[in-house]
């Protein structure tokens, strides 16, 4: 009992402590608004979550859903491309050091600066913003799934060549769930890159949702509900990690 | 010709700052339904040479074949057993059993294969384990599997690397025993080449020892042969005097190059170090 309550207690101290800061920070900075004025701003979006008044002038949870539908397909198309990806480099290093430059040289451009290069491509905000998230989140994965093939131990390659398995086979009943840790670990931190892209590019784009809302908030100059937002934003992000990590755990074969 | 020969098989591998050569011009001849020993010491090149048997490398000179076909690969009649078990951990131990069934026989039906793969499971003692996976399993049951696993596709052939060498000494007897009882059991000889560092093992289940002398390169000493009546047990063994004969027989051969090297002396009459003892020194500190 005690240890429930010290489990609860400690996580509301931390959040206490940074309502704190914020608090400090406002009282320093004019512009800034404190936790309680952002509340009595932004509470009609959070009391009315489904409401929709205008494109961008909606319940918190709507805002979020359009998001979130963005980086369901985003992630989805990523994870599509990165795990077949990641097997074919892990079994071959051949492609490996093929590739691994241009991975290399890939893997640290920022969502904003794919992001002009999709509304090329595609000349509409929409698949612009899958594209960027695909390109964005599917380094993680790759480079796990890449890693969890080589981590394979040389005893299940036995078992393998022992037992005469077809390479379908092996790739089924060995490859694939000695792989699967590792794979989830690669969309975990997928998932986490995609929702950071999709606020991003709607920011750039002005498309409803999250990103977007934040953004036309500060040109309209109403503080509190970048702060909102931004609240929204992490509460999310925690939410679909936690939920990634359901997924692993109940999908997990060691 | 033997059911299962090999001729002048080397193997070397590439390692930091040249080649090992492990194995040079070993040659062995095994008859069908014989169970053949292989003893050394570890780091001699046991496992390599059982694994170039076996199909899963290929010699770098030299011709192995089995029932007079060169092998090409690992045949669909041969079973191997091997120390860290290799039991895939993400399925129960029916499932492993079943797995190595279907791959053998892939005509059989999935419960046809189930049954095959659970009447095996019982021959050695785990009829209720079957569900179980291995991470539930003690050492000496997923052994018991794997031993399951290789009799299950019912092979010609069957190679074992220190299969109980993982185990502790206890749970090793009883191995050793089922294994005595299993390889009796079967309706037609299986031909069986074992890899041990026990003498003691290598007497109570072998029909020839055959005496691995170390290098780096290794060569295969004479076979002894164990011409005591089956089935044996450890007990029996221990006062038997064939038996005693055919372990101090081993022994001996097996210590012989370090023997060779210590009664040899220099012209002052001091024992000098003899390359066949440093080599015996540097085969024991080899990491396998």
């Amino acid at each position: 009992m005690a240890k429930r309550l010290i489990n609860l207690a400690l996580p509301l101290c931390g959040i206490g402590l940074a309502l704190l800061v914020w608090w400090a920070a406002s009282r320093a900075v004019a512009d800034l608004p404190s936790p309680l004025r952002t509340w009595e701003e932004s509470k009609v979006y959070i009391l009315e979550p489904l409401a929709k008044r205008g494109e961008m002038d909606q319940g918190i949870v709507l805002l979020a859903y359009y998001s979130l539908l963005r980086v369901a397909r985003g992630f989805l198309l990523g994870i599509a491309i990165a795990t077949p990806l990641g097997f074919l480099l892990g079994v071959s290093p051949t492609l490996t050091r093929m590739f691994d430059p241009i991975m290399q040289a890939l893997r640290p451009i920022s969502p904003l600066a794919w992001l002009p290069l999709g509304l090329v491509l595609f000349q509409s905000s929409e698949p612009a913003a899958l594209f960027a998230i695909a390109v964005c989140s599917m380094w993680p994965t790759v480079i796990n799934t890449m890693m969890g093939v080589r981590a394979i131990p040389q005893d299940y390659w036995n078992v393998a060549k022992v037992l005469r398995l077809s390479r379908f086979t092996t790739f089924t009943k060995i490859i694939v769930p000695a792989t699967l840790p590792y794979m989830f670990t690669g969309y975990r931190l997928s998932l986490g890159i995609a929702w950071l892209v999709i606020v991003a590019s709607e920011m750039l784009t002005g498309t409803p949702g999250v990103g977007g809302f934040l953004w036309q908030e500060y040109n309209s100059l109403v503080y509190a509900h970048i702060l909102l937002a931004i609240v929204t934003i992490g509460v999310v992000g925690f939410a679909l990690d936690r939920l990634m990590g359901l997924a692993e755990a109940t999908l997990r074969t060691i | 010709m033997a059911f299962i020969e090999i001729q002048g098989i080397s193997k070397s591998f590439d390692v930091a700052g040249g080649k090992r050569h492990v194995l040079r011009d070993v040659s062995l001849a095994v008859e069908q339904g014989e169970f053949v020993s292989i003893v050394g010491a570890m780091g001699s090149g046991k496992s390599t040479l059982l694994s170039l048997l076996a199909g899963l490398t290929t010699p770098d000179a030299g011709i192995v074949s089995i029932g007079g076909e060169p092998t090409r690969g690992v045949r669909r009649e041969a079973a191997f057993v091997f120390q860290n078990y290799s039991l895939l951990p993400w399925f129960t131990a029916l499932e492993n059993v079943r797995l190595a069934v279907e791959a053998t026989f892939p005509e059989m039906t999935r419960d046809e294969q189930r049954v095959q793969a659970t009447r095996t499971l019982e021959q050695v003692g785990l009829g209720n384990a079957l569900n179980r996976r291995p991470g539930q399993l003690s050492g000496g049951m997923r052994q018991r599997v794997a031993i399951a696993r290789a009799f299950a596709t019912r092979p010609e052939v069957l190679f074992l690397d220190e299969p109980f060498g993982a185990l502790d000494a206890l749970t090793r007897e009883t191995l050793q025993q089922e294994l005595v009882r299993l390889c009796t059991e079967v309706d037609r000889p299986v031909t069986t080449v074992m890899i041990t560092n026990s003498v003691e093992e290598a007497i109570l289940l072998s029909d020839r020892i055959v005496p691995m002398i170390p290098g780096p390169p290794a060569t295969l000493g004479a076979p002894i042969p164990v011409e005591l009546a089956r089935p044996r047990s450890l007990a029996q063994l221990a006062h038997d005097e064939q038996a005693t004969l055919a372990r101090a027989h081993v022994v001996s051969t097996l210590t012989a190059s370090v023997r060779v090297g210590r009664t040899l002396s220099g012209p002052s009459g001091k024992a000098r170090a003899h390359p066949a003892s440093t080599r015996l020194t540097e085969a024991a500190e080899e990491i396998r």
